[in-house]
């Protein structure tokens, strides 16, 4: 007598719950957005396309996993440097790889080591000397840009290896490129590291409650420190991916990065505030974003309606469910 | 009765002037020293009226950004769309004035409300609507530069001749962008007066506290937006003035820029506490560093990794200070 309905209002429930997951709703969104483009625009959603838009996505996507940590440790944590790290990246990679596949070791560790430095920098600063991370990353900021100019004397040189390129440009395995298989295994390995591993909950314990996380015998210094490390070197890796991609450099190559990882990762649905959240959403908020630009630049809008669409699709976005707690509650 | 009343009032009163002067914050107030110290050694025709004229012409536009961001920060909000707002604004203004001199009036009046209204968008979002305003302003910034090069696609078109000549000549012996300066100063002490801003501290501070104590919130938060975007309307005019012709890409730095000087003012991100004349004074530490490395003659290619250091530094030691401030 009772054991039909009581599943079919779990059912329901369930049902309830997963529209209201941020992770669902992105994805449909994001399907969504394909299905439009292939009405206004046939081709739109062929397989080809789909993966072609990943590759794109997967700039954003690999640059969003160290913003999601951040976010994730809490403490107004957010990182504005992601983008011009990503720039230096790139910039310190084509110098040494110059071209040559011989040289590949060497251009992709030495910019890891150089944004994991910076974001060594960034941590200190944020945790010993308590500046708030957004003043100190926006401070970062501008270091890294002067960096960047001084490093370069105001030209780019080099250029990608061509290993690299192939990585990013040439279909591999079911017609998509390395750099997406790369991602995919990425996407795995951070959402295990963060849901199955101590560093990972000691992540959420110190994003969600500082106090009671140290009190828990959590070295809470160290998480934070480490999860600006980690945003320096995705941050970094991802400058490498947009390498392979361009080839050559330029000097503001992945600038234009770092509000569209924010906004990737608030999409996915995690809390700004730290503690609540994951990587899943934030790679899928990356597709969003990525779907949304091709989109626009499919029906052949002038640049001046496309950021303005833009911009508004992504407040409709937030309004789904971004929205905060009322003051009367 | 009416004394014990009295009392409180002179109270309030002393509470708010102490606030007023604390923002002065020594280190705000040493740097800026500092900075025109320097400033006057490496460059000997710093205090010749031409120079400080052109000095502080490049610099009205960041103050006045820096007055807008100051009063959303302290009412716990953050703006990054004020760089487009002034872009914005500029744009219409220039259109609205035509380059005649006679409509100049009119031209103010176009980039307050233009300034105004993309502030009450902001407003809306973030008070009515509830969305964090870090993503809502980034978002709306991306609207609002859209609508920019709408209006105007490419740079170019004349400023009224008198605005952009007058923008450089001296009134009663002293250049009209230094009265700029001081007008958004005045402006800043003007509200701090008013009613609007003392809710805008509360609800900055605690805005459960300030709900209960029937602060009208949702309106604060609100308005303290669209009193920034008219801030930005008159930045706007600023820029208009300096720069003599219009372009639909000259915000792109005034956000972060605005950001930096409020810290620098010794404002708190988390909101509640500081006022706009360190902000003021933020900017003005912000366009003499930049002033001093040229100067200096550090050499192109370093001159942005020097004075990403000095601003680095700059904001350690504001952040600092206040820290210890609060401690005590």
């Amino acid at each position: 007598m009772s054991a039909v309905p009581a599943t079919t209002d779990r059912t329901a429930a369930r049902l309830r719950q997963a529209a209201r997951n941020p992770v669902v709703i992105a994805s449909l969104i994001a399907i969504a957005l394909v299905v439009v483009g292939q009405l206004v625009s046939p081709g739109f959603g062929s397989y080809n396309q789909i993966i072609s838009m990943l590759r794109i996505a997967s700039f954003l996507g690999i640059i969003a996993i160290g913003q999601t940590i951040v976010i994730l440790s809490g403490g107004d944590g957010i990182d504005l440097s992601v983008g011009k790290v990503a720039t230096l990246g790139a910039i310190i990679g084509a110098r040494v790889m110059d071209g040559t596949d011989a040289n590949l070791a060497g251009g992709i560790l030495i910019p890891l080591v150089v944004g994991a430095a910076i974001g060594l920098v960034n941590g200190l600063g944020i945790v010993y000397l308590r500046i708030p991370p957004f003043v100190m990353t926006l401070g970062m900021l501008g270091v890294v840009q002067g960096i960047i100019l001084a490093y370069t004397g105001g030209t780019a040189a080099g250029r990608a290896a061509p290993f690299l390129t192939e990585l990013v440009n040439t279909r591999w395995l079911l017609g998509a490129p390395g750099v997406l298989f790369l991602w995919v295994l990425l996407i795995v390995v951070v959402t295990l590291v963060l849901r199955r591993t101590r560093p990972g909950w000691n992540l959420y314990a110190v994003g969600s409650n500082r106090t009671a996380a140290r009190l828990s015998g959590i070295r809470v210094n160290a998480t934070v420190i480490g999860a600006y490390v980690a945003s320096g070197v995705c941050a970094v890796l991802a400058g490498l991916a947009l390498l392979g991609y361009t080839e050559s450099v330029f000097l503001n190559l992945a600038d234009d990065y770092t509000l569209p990882s924010i906004a990737a990762v608030v999409i996915g649905g995690t809390l700004i505030a730290g503690g609540v959240g994951g990587y899943l959403g934030s790679a899928i908020g990356a597709v969003v974003l990525s779907v949304l630009q091709s989109l626009l630049t499919t029906l052949n809008m002038p640049e001046s309606h496309r950021t303005i669409v833009n911009g508004v699709i992504l407040l409709a976005l937030l309004a789904l469910y971004g929205r905060q707690r009322k003051l009367r509650s | 009765m009416s004394t014990g009343l009295d009392n409180r009032a002179a109270g309030t009163r002393a509470v708010a002037w102490i606030r007023r002067v604390q923002i002065a914050s020594v280190v705000t107030w040493s740097l800026l020293a500092a900075v025109v110290i320097v400033n006057a050694l490496v460059q000997p025709t710093f205090f010749t009226l031409y120079s400080i004229t052109s000095t502080f012409a490049t610099f009205v536009p960041l103050v006045f950004a820096a007055v807008a961001q100051a009063i959303v920060v302290i009412g716990g909000g953050l703006d990054l769309s004020i760089g487009t707002i002034v872009a914005l604004s500029s744009v219409v203004a220039l259109k609205v004035m035509n380059g005649s001199d006679a409509l100049i009036g009119l031209g103010f009046l176009a980039a307050l409300a233009t300034g105004a209204l993309c502030g009450l968008v902001n407003g809306i979002l973030v008070a009515v609507v509830r969305l964090q305003p870090l993503i809502v302003t980034f978002a709306t910034a991306s609207v609002f530069g859209g609508v920019t090069l709408v209006v105007l696609p490419s740079p170019g078109g004349a400023v009224p001749p008198a605005m952009s000549q007058g923008f450089r000549l001296a009134f009663a012996g002293v250049p009209v962008p230094v009265w700029c300066v001081l007008a958004a100063a005045a402006i800043w002490l003007a509200l701090s007066r008013t009613r609007f801003l003392r809710h805008v501290y509360a609800v900055g501070g605690d805005a459960l506290a300030a709900f209960a104590s029937l602060v009208p919130v949702v309106r604060i938060r609100a308005l303290s937006y669209v009193v920034a975007g008219a801030l930005a309307g008159l930045a706007a005019m600023g820029v208009l003035g300096n720069t003599g012709s219009g372009d639909p890409f000259i915000g792109a730095d005034i956000a972060l820029d605005s950001i930096a000087a409020v810290v620098l003012g010794g404002i708190a991100l988390r909101g509640g506490r500081g006022g706009a004349i360190g902000a003021i004074a933020g900017a003005i530490i912000l366009a003499l560093v930049t002033n001093v490395l040229f100067f200096l003659n550090v050499p192109t290619t370093f001159r942005e990794l020097a004075s990403g250091l000095v601003i680095i530094a700059a904001l350690a030691l504001s952040v600092l200070t206040t820290r210890k401030a609060v401690v005590r």
